[in-house]
């Protein structure tokens, strides 16, 4: 539990940094999910380019079927950036891993490891590559 | 008209006659109508009953297929976001009417192989369904909620039918109160069109049948307090029954169409009573109704079994234990085998249950995403979608053989245009 607690103390720091450079060049990140920004590194190191692009797909293709494949929202929320201004990483991060009880959203941490679904996180926060759109 | 001039277009029309075209009997407008004969030829050599559409959701096309020949026709593209996207057809099966998850209704004529007509009518949309004498389209909607009526010639909107408002809720981004997302939507007999609202637990009916005398006669009977979270439903194939499977706790949610006035009743309270709930990736779909003899087989939520409901009790009878999460539970056209297919993470899998032992059958391996199934009209195949290979698969209902692989790029839904003479589809 204490690591946990110390994991959200630096989610909140790396959703913060995060944040800031979206901020500063949102169209930069659009053609670059597949690497991560050096705050994200820093944090997801050991997550393989292999692994990372199982996990877009995952977020693409299943979580897309509720939550749209762009993100755009179905039975469950929008969770495109501008959907998640006021959603601190952390939160998204034990959201995926505990999911939302009384709610479609199931808790994904038999599926994913903390490092992993903290790096969905990080990726929502930033925006997917949406070809489509 | 000079002679050389004649001379070519003859040469134009002898192949023409040469292959039967009998239309082509003008000589003196055969050169402005070559091409349109042509055309014309060719689509009344097309017939729509052994076709079919699939959508192939990563980039918005849809092809045409044709199940007697197992081959793809055309690919057609432009109908936006198709993440989510079901099919209805028009009772000439000629058109396919999309509906996609971005709020589009794009109207696909399955002769010419081109849009015919293409409507934004919401922000977000869950599917559709066509009212019984063919005239009308409508579109269940989760942004803004409610159901949007159109007629089927010119998709021009002839009714709005807002979902319950949320007052909870946070609102939307316009700053509008933001209304139920609606689930379940199908046609029922008598111009009616059924369907349940997710947020605020209820089942509207809206009667279509005095709708030519005025715009306002559109009349909805509301049923409220059915169960948490209705998330999907279904009608019987005669068009009596219509049942809402609950996302919010156990059990579904009936309505006899033959008796209206008794309302709801609530059925398989008390499966997987005391057992764990698994956590459910995906949402069941109640698409159709698998049946066979005096029983009926449903998705149970949040564990890995099939539920069996005897029909004339509504009681459960019994559970056969599957490989994963039931999406899919389609009864084959003969209701002598049931298929199922199965949630992420476990869904490369298709199961075949027995309807006569009430036994698996069989286990299928067609890879990751096998995100849906269609029967050929009456049965001896079944076509399966595999999404991560990109292909169709086609097998051999009686001995699970593997005969054929069409290339399709991210592949769901499979529907096959007939559908367009069966009550709820």
């Amino acid at each position: 539990m204490k690591n946990i607690t110390l994991l959200l103390a630096c989610c909140c720091f790396v959703a913060s940094l995060n944040f800031n450079s979206v901020m500063a060049a949102p169209s930069k990140y659009v053609n670059q999910t597949a690497e991560p920004t050096p705050s994200a590194k820093a944090s997801s190191a050991a997550l393989s380019k292999q692994r990372k692009n199982d996990l877009l797909h995952l977020v693409k293709q299943d979580c897309g079927s509720c939550h749209g494949m762009t993100l755009k929202g179905g039975l469950g929320p929008a969770l495109l950036p501008a959907d998640l201004v006021n959603k601190p990483e952390y939160f998204l991060t034990i959201t995926i891993l505990e999911g939302r009880p009384g709610t479609a959203m199931p808790p994904w941490k038999d599926i994913l490891s903390e490092q992993e679904a903290q790096w969905i996180a990080e990726q929502l926060l930033q925006g997917l590559d949406h070809e489509q759109n | 008209m000079n002679k050389t001039k004649i001379q070519f277009l003859t040469s134009l029309v002898i192949p023409w006659l040469l292959l039967g075209c009998q239309q082509v009997t003008k000589t003196t407008e055969i050169s402005k109508s070559v091409s349109s004969t042509e055309q014309a030829a060719e689509a009344n050599l097309r017939a729509t009953g052994d076709l079919g559409l699939v959508i192939e959701r990563a980039t918005g096309k849809v092809q045409i297929v044709n199940h007697s020949g197992q081959q793809s026709l055309a690919q057609i593209d432009g109908l936006g976001d198709l993440s989510h996207a079901s099919i209805v057809y028009s009772r000439d099966q000629r058109f396919g009417f999309v509906f996609g998850r971005d709020g589009g209704l794009t109207k696909v004529d399955l002769l010419t192989s081109k849009i015919d007509k293409r409507v934004i009518q919401s922000g977000n949309s869950i599917g559709g369904a066509i009212s019984q004498d063919g005239k009308f389209v409508a579109v269940s909607n989760y942004t803004p909620g409610g159901v949007k009526i159109f007629a089927t010639d010119t998709l021009e909107l002839v009714a709005n039918i807002p979902a319950t408002e949320l007052p909870d809720h946070p609102r939307n981004k316009d700053g509008s109160i933001k209304r139920s997302k609606v689930v379940g939507l199908v046609d029922a007999p008598g111009q009616k069109f059924i369907f349940s609202l997710f947020d605020s637990h209820e089942i509207w009916i809206a009667d279509l049948s005095q709708y030519g005398l005025s715009e306002e006669k559109v009349k909805i009977t509301k049923y409220t307090d059915i169960g948490l979270n209705p998330y999907d439903a279904l009608i019987s194939p005669d068009g009596r029954f219509y049942i809402a499977g609950l996302f919010g706790e156990d059990g579904m949610a009936l309505v006899d169409l033959w008796s209206l006035d008794k309302g709801v009743k609530r059925i398989l309270g008390n499966y997987g009573k005391g057992e764990k709930k698994l956590p459910v990736y995906k949402m069941p779909h109640l698409e159709g109704w698998a049946i066979a003899g005096n029983y009926a087989y449903v998705p149970a939520v949040g564990l890995h079994q099939v539920l069996i409901i005897d029909t004339n009790t509504w009681q459960q009878v019994g559970a056969i234990d599957v490989h994963g999460q039931p999406v899919f539970v389609m009864a084959q056209p003969d209701n002598r085998q049931i298929w199922v297919n199965f949630a992420y993470p476990l869904n490369d899998t298709i199961q075949v249950i027995d309807s006569k032992s009430q036994t698996l059958a069989k286990t299928l391996t067609p890879g990751p995403g096998v995100l849906h199934m269609e029967f050929t009209p009456r049965g001896e195949h079944v076509w399966m979608s595999v999404r991560d290979s990109d292909e169709i698969q086609i097998y051999n209902s009686q001995n699970f053989e593997l005969l054929k692989t069409l290339p399709a790029e991210s592949p769901s839904g499979i529907f096959f245009t007939n559908r367009a003479h069966q009550i709820g589809l």
